[in-house]
C-alpha cells in the first residue's frame, strides 16, 4: 500500500528556463521538506527490519537446523541480505519504485529511470499517504530491507542442502524477475494490484506469500534432504530459535508500523495489531497442541508467533485490534494444521516450513484482510467496498502472487541448476554444510 | 595395613538423582568418583519428541554414569547406598555393576591398593 514518489526536484527541472526563473524560485521555496519526526521514525523502522534479518531470522532458522548446518544457514541469510542491498540500489529500486512510469502494460509490472539511484540526493523526498513527505534515501533504505528479508525467508525451505554459490546466483535473478515486479504491482502507483485496490499494508503478498511459494518451488527443485523424513532431524537449539523469534517480533514493529511511512495514527494501529495478533497466534498454536494430545511446546509458541506476525502483516493498518486477534487465531490454526498434518502427506521437504508458515499464513492474512478491514469488525474501512468485492480483489492478488512467484522461481531455479547446480555433494551434506561449504564449525 | 584388594563399581542412574547419591556416598566415606553423562536404553526404551507435529522417537535416554573404586570392605555398603538413594521405584532407575579391580595406583605418590583411593 506504499505509494510511489513525487519529486519536487522534477518539477523544478521542468521550469529551468530563464523565462520561468521566478516560477522556479517559487517552486523551490515550496519544495516539501521531510518532517524530522517522521524521518526519525522511518530510519528507526528501517533498522528494526534489519534486526529481523540479522540476527533475528538467522537465529530463528539457524536454531531449527542441525548443529552441523548452523553457520551455513546463518551465513546464507547474511550474504543474501547483503547482496540484495546492492542489487536494490543498482536496479531493484528502479524496477519497483523508479521515477519513470511506463505507459501501458509494462507500467503495470515495472518502472524505471532510477538505476543506480540516479537523480537522487539528500534533499529528495518520497510521498507518504498524507501530505507529508519523508527523505527519499530513507524510503529507499526502508524498502531495501524488505527485498533483503524476503530473499532470506526463502532459504528456510532450502536449508541444509543448497550450495552457497547457488544461493548467491539465485538471489539476484529471483529478485529481478520475481520480487521487484511483485513489489511494483502491489505497492507502486500504476502497479497492477495497487490499481485493483488490493489491501497489503506491509507485505503479506509481496513478502510472505512470495517467499513461501518461492521456497516451496525451490525446495521441490532441490529435492529432499538426505535421510528425510526417516531420520530424525531435530532442531539443534530451541534456545536460539526462541531468541530469533523474539528479535523477529521486535523488528516486525518496524516492518508493520513503518509501512505507514510516517509516525502517525495508522502506524500506532499497526503497532497494537502487531502485538495482539501475534499474542493470539502464539497461544492458539500451543492450545491446539494440547487439543491434539501433545504438550504445549516452545517451538509451538515460536511458530504461533511467526504465524500471527505473518497474518497481521497485510492487515496491520487495515484492521482493528480485535480483527487482528481473530486473524492471529485463524492463522495459527491453519498453519498448525498445514505443517503438522498436511505437509506429511506430500513428498516435499520444506525444511523449516517457509511455505507452511509464511506462505500459508500469508494467504490467510491476505484474504482475511478483506474481512477485518470491514467496519463491522472495527476495521478502518468505510464499507464503501463490499466485503465480497474486496474478497475477490484479495483472492486475485493472492493468485497472481502465487503464479508469478511459482513460475519466476522455476525459471530462476532451473537457470541456476543448469549453470552451476543447486545442491551440495553427498559428502558435504553428510558432514554438514558448515565445514563443507565454509570451512568452519559453529561449535568447537 | 589396609588391603590390596579393591573393587570397581559402575552405576548408571537417573541424572536428577546425582546430587543425592553423591551426598549419600560422601557420608559413608567414599572419597572420589568419576561422573559421565551417557546415553543408553533398557526396559524404559526411549522417549518421544514432537517438533511442529513431526514425532521423533529417540531410543536412547540420557543417564549419568558413576565410576567408583573402593575397598573390598566398603563395596557392599556403596552398592546398597546407591541402590537406595537412586531408586524412584520406577523403570529407568538404572543399574549397578561391581568388578574386581586388578590394581589401583595414585599417580602423585605411587601408592597402590586401597591406600591409593
Amino acid at each position: 500500500m506504499l505509494r510511489t514518489l513525487s519529486r519536487a526536484s522534477a518539477a523544478g527541472l521542468a521550469l529551468l528556463t530563464p523565462a520561468a526563473a521566478f516560477a522556479q524560485e517559487a517552486a523551490e521555496a515550496a519544495a516539501p521538506v521531510a518532517n524530522p519526526g517522521n524521518n526519525a521514525w522511518m530510519m528507526t523502522a528501517t533498522v528494526l527490519v534489519m534486526l529481523m534479518i540479522l540476527p533475528g531470522l538467522a537465529l530463528f532458522y539457524g536454531g531449527l537446523t542441525r548443529s552441523k548446518n548452523m553457520l551455513s544457514t546463518m551465513t546464507q541469510i547474511g550474504a543474501t541480505a547483503a547482496l540484495a542491498m546492492l542489487v536494490w540500489v543498482m536496479w531493484g529500486y528502479s524496477l519497483a519504485f523508479g521515477d519513470t512510469v511506463y505507459e501501458g502494460t509494462l507500467g503495470l509490472f515495472v518502472s524505471g529511470g532510477s538505476y543506480f539511484l540516479s537523480g537522487m540526493d539528500a534533499s529528495s523526498t518520497a510521498a507518504t499517504f498524507t501530505d507529508e513527505v519523508i527523505s527519499k534515501y530513507v524510503f529507499v533504505s526502508f524498502q531495501m530491507t524488505f527485498a533483503a528479508i524476503t530473499a532470506g525467508l526463502i532459504l528456510g525451505a532450502t536449508a541444509e542442502r543448497m550450495k552457497f554459490n547457488a544461493v548467491m546466483l539465485f538471489v539476484p535473478i529471483w529478485l529481478t524477475i520475481v520480487y521487484f515486479p511483485i513489489a511494483h504491482m502491489v505497492w507502486a502507483g500504476g502497479g497492477l494490484l495497487f490499481e485493483d485496490g488490493a489491501l497489503d499494508f506491509a507485505g503479506g503478498t509481496v513478502v510472505h506469500i512470495n517467499a513461501g511459494v518461492s521456497g516451496l518451488v525451490l525446495a521441490y527443485l532441490l529435492g529432499k534432504r538426505r535421510g528425510y523424513p526417516a531420520e530424525p532431524m531435530m532442531p539443534h537449539s530451541m534456545t536460539l530459535t526462541m531468541v530469533g523469534t523474539g528479535l523477529l517480533w521486535v523488528g516486525w514493529f518496524g516492518f508493520n508500523a513503518g509501512s505507514a511511512l510516517e509516525a502517525d495514527g495508522s502506524a500506532g494501529l499497526a503497532m497494537i495489531n502487531t502485538f495482539v495478533a501475534t499474542a493470539a497466534g502464539a497461544l492458539t498454536w500451543m492450545v491446539i497442541e494440547r487439543l491434539a494430545g501433545h504438550k504445549g511446546s516452545a517451538l509451538g509458541f515460536c511458530s504461533g508467533v511467526i504465524a500471527g506476525l505473518v497474518a497481521v502483516t497485510p492487515a496491520a493498518g487495515n484492521s482493528g485490534p480485535f480483527g487482528a486477534i481473530l486473524l492471529g487465531i485463524v492463522a495459527a490454526a491453519v498453519c498448525y494444521f498445514f505443517v503438522a498434518k498436511v505437509k506429511a502427506k506430500f513428498g516435499y521437504d520444506d525444511s523449516l516450513d517457509a511455505f507452511g508458515v509464511h506462505g500459508v499464513g500469508g494467504i490467510v492474512g491476505a484474504i482475511g484482510t478483506a474481512v477485518v478491514y470491514q467496519p463491522f469488525l472495527g476495521g478502518p474501512g468505510d464499507g464503501s467496498t463490499a466485503l465480497a468485492v474486496q474478497l475477490g480483489i484479495q483472492v486475485k492478488s493472492v493468485l497472481i502472487t502465487i503464479g508469478w512467484a511459482g513460475i519466476g522461481t522455476l525459471i530462476a531455479g532451473y537457470a541456476v541448476k543448469a549453470l552451476i547446480g543447486l545442491r551440495v555433494d553427498e559428502e558435504t551434506e553428510v558432514n554438514g554444510l558448515d565445514i563443507g561449504e565454509h570451512g568452519e564449525r559453529a561449535y568447537n | 595395613m589396609r588391603g590390596e584388594r579393591v573393587k570397581f563399581i559402575i552405576a548408571v542412574i537417573k541424572p536428577f538423582k546425582l546430587d543425592e547419591v553423591r551426598e549419600a556416598l560422601g557420608s559413608i566415606g567414599v572419597a572420589g568418583m568419576t561422573v559421565t553423562e551417557v546415553k543408553g536404553f533398557g526396559r524404559q526404551k526411549g522417549q518421544t519428541e514432537i517438533y511442529r507435529g513431526a514425532e521423533y522417537s529417540t531410543n536412547m535416554l540420557p543417564k549419568v554414569k558413576l565410576e567408583i573404586a573402593t575397598s573390598d570392605d566398603l563395596a557392599p555398603q556403596v552398592v546398597e547406598t546407591i541402590q537406595q538413594t537412586a531408586s524412584t521405584e520406577a523403570i529407568g532407575d538404572g543399574k549397578i555393576f561391581v568388578f574386581d579391580l586388578a590394581s589401583a595406583t595414585r599417580i602423585r605418590t605411587g601408592e597402590t591398593g586401597d591406600t591409593a583411593l
